[in-house]
């Protein structure tokens, strides 16, 4: 689904990551930690097309980043939902149509789908929040919102970028949760993380491998957490 | 989006393309305000163009359609060449009419110079015969040979010098009047392209949310030619609008004389600055389009 060959990605003449190689299989979950400015969030970009690396290759769905137009980039980002720690909504249209854009733009947005939005947003415990403005809401729910967004498109992967920084402890459980039921519907996640709490307290609800960016480079963590 | 296909996508709607882009009330007065102005300077650019080739081509045909025949000779000889140039004139092929002036005529002539008080029977004024000339014209070097020999103190003009230059003058008018409606349509480019790239610039955390969720080129750049291309067309509607009134308020020909004589739209010429607003859409559309896809094409 998601292949990295020999990936390095440079910034300013420095590598931010050096020659990395992952492949993430359909149904897995995958935690990737590492300190503050390790390239946690660089790697995610990689995994969705937003960065090109400087060498090596990235390969999403089969297709190599390097060989995809800008509407390839666009149809693989469909099957990709992404939560990011800052979440970009449009802020001046309600919760309900920010949810919905993805199929909006997919020209998708038919009753039968509206109905699923209404699913979601119980899902994720909003429902009553439909038709605030984004900036109405608070952090928690702006991480549940993207969240709602990212995977109404039904992906097969899920990219989740610190999504539980702006929240606190029960929230960050609460949004854990949600993330391993995709998972056991068969999503591929992946969540960059700092919070190795976040991790232990995901071990008894899922099977997660766990990798470590460092001297930027991608290791295995193991069980040492 | 092909060209024709986004047109149509823009005829038909798409609200929900330009919904995503939040609404600026500042942007929005500002373009429509700028359209307006242009649409308003490019009506009075062509009601100048039209009128300049209106006035070119009447100038050309009164004078064209006119000559006069100037005899000066002994007083004796006035009457024998007189009748001897008429005679010659009324013989030649494309000559509708001749009449020589009289002493009224001459007196009408002279009056604006020198008043009413003027002697003309005192004064040694040359014979004029003023000629009517047939559509298709006369030759009038084969009628000077003639006359030169018929009538020798008889002059033919047939208005040639005074004609070229102020067909020029009207031309080169008509030709700046076109000049100015395609720097104004440039212009107006060019100021669709600058508001867009602002909107485009402020708007960059929307056109990041839309790529993120898997928004095509298309459709992002649908929402800001939509919106462009539907302010533009409001703005020029009014300008074009409001300048079609001040045509229409132009002093009338009899009270503004002879050299506004005119100017302004005639019969199916006031249909002109309708094409004002959809010309104003279209260049509106590819600009911000153009516009558009240059700014996204730069983001991941």
């Amino acid at each position: 689904m998601i292949e990295l060959k020999n990936v390095s990605y440079s910034y300013g003449g420095s590598d931010l990551l050096h020659e990395i190689s992952l492949q993430l299989a359909p149904g897995s979950f995958h935690f990737l930690t590492g300190p503050s400015g390790a390239g946690k969030s660089t790697f995610l970009k990689l995994c969705y097309a937003e960065l090109v690396p400087s060498s090596g290759d990235v390969a999403l769905f089969g297709k190599s980043v390097r060989s995809m137009s800008r509407d390839d980039v666009a149809h693989t980002r469909r099957r990709i939902g992404v939560v990011h720690q800052n979440c970009q909504f449009l802020d001046h249209m309600p919760l309900d149509e920010n949810v919905l854009m993805p199929l909006t733009v997919s020209n998708k947005d038919s009753e039968e789908e509206k109905q699923h939005l209404a699913e979601l947003l119980d899902w994720v415990g909003l429902s009553d929040r439909a038709q605030s403005l984004p900036p109405s809401l608070s952090g928690g729910e702006r991480q549940r919102a993207a969240l709602a967004r990212a995977v109404i498109m039904s992906p097969e992967i899920v990219l989740a970028d610190e999504p539980t920084g702006n929240v606190d402890w029960d929230m960050s459980l609460r949004l854990l949760q949600l993330l391993t039921e995709l998972n056991r519907l068969g999503k591929t996640v992946l969540v960059a993380t700092h919070d190795l709490n976040l991790i232990r307290a995901a071990k008894s609800q899922v099977s997660a491998r766990v990798l470590r960016i460092a001297d930027c480079r991608l290791n295995y963590a193991g069980s040492d957490l | 989006m092909s060209g024709r296909g986004g047109l149509a996508r823009l005829v038909m709607g798409d609200v929900n393309a330009d919904r995503v882009v939040p609404p600026t009330g500042f942007t929005v007065r500002l373009t429509i305000f700028t359209s307006a102005v242009m649409a308003f300077l490019a009506v009075f650019a062509m009601a100048l163009s039209i009128s300049s080739g209106r006035v070119a081509d009447r100038w050309s045909q009164a004078l064209a359609r006119t000559a006069t025949v100037r005899i000066s000779a002994p007083q004796e000889q006035m009457a024998t060449q007189t009748a001897a140039a008429l005679e010659a004139l009324r013989q030649t092929a494309g000559i509708e009419q001749v009449r020589p002036l009289d002493s009224a005529d001459h007196m009408n002539l002279l009056r604006p110079w020198f008043g009413d008080a003027v002697p003309i029977d005192a004064l040694p004024l040359p014979q004029l015969i003023e000629v009517v000339v047939a559509e298709n014209g006369f030759d009038a070097q084969a009628l000077r040979l003639r006359l030169s020999a018929e009538a020798p103190g008889a002059v033919l003009d047939d208005h040639t010098r005074w004609r070229a230059p102020l067909v020029r003058a009207a031309e080169r008018l008509r030709l700046l009047g076109i000049i100015s409606v395609g720097l104004i349509a440039a212009a107006s480019a060019a100021m669709i392209v600058l508001s867009a790239n602002s909107a485009l610039a402020a708007n960059a955390q929307v056109i990041s949310a839309l790529r993120l969720i898997g928004a095509r080129d298309t459709y992002i750049a649908r929402a800001f030619v939509r919106r462009f291309t539907s302010r533009a067309f409001q703005g020029a509607l009014i300008g074009a609008a409001l300048a079609t009134l001040g045509v229409a308020l132009l002093p009338a020909t009899d009270a503004a004389g002879s050299f506004l004589s005119g100017l302004g739209f005639q019969g199916v010429e006031w249909l002109l600055p309708l094409s004002v607003p959809p010309a104003a859409a279209i260049v509106a559309f590819w600009a911000t389009r153009i516009a558009a896809f240059h700014v996204l094409r730069g983001m991941m």
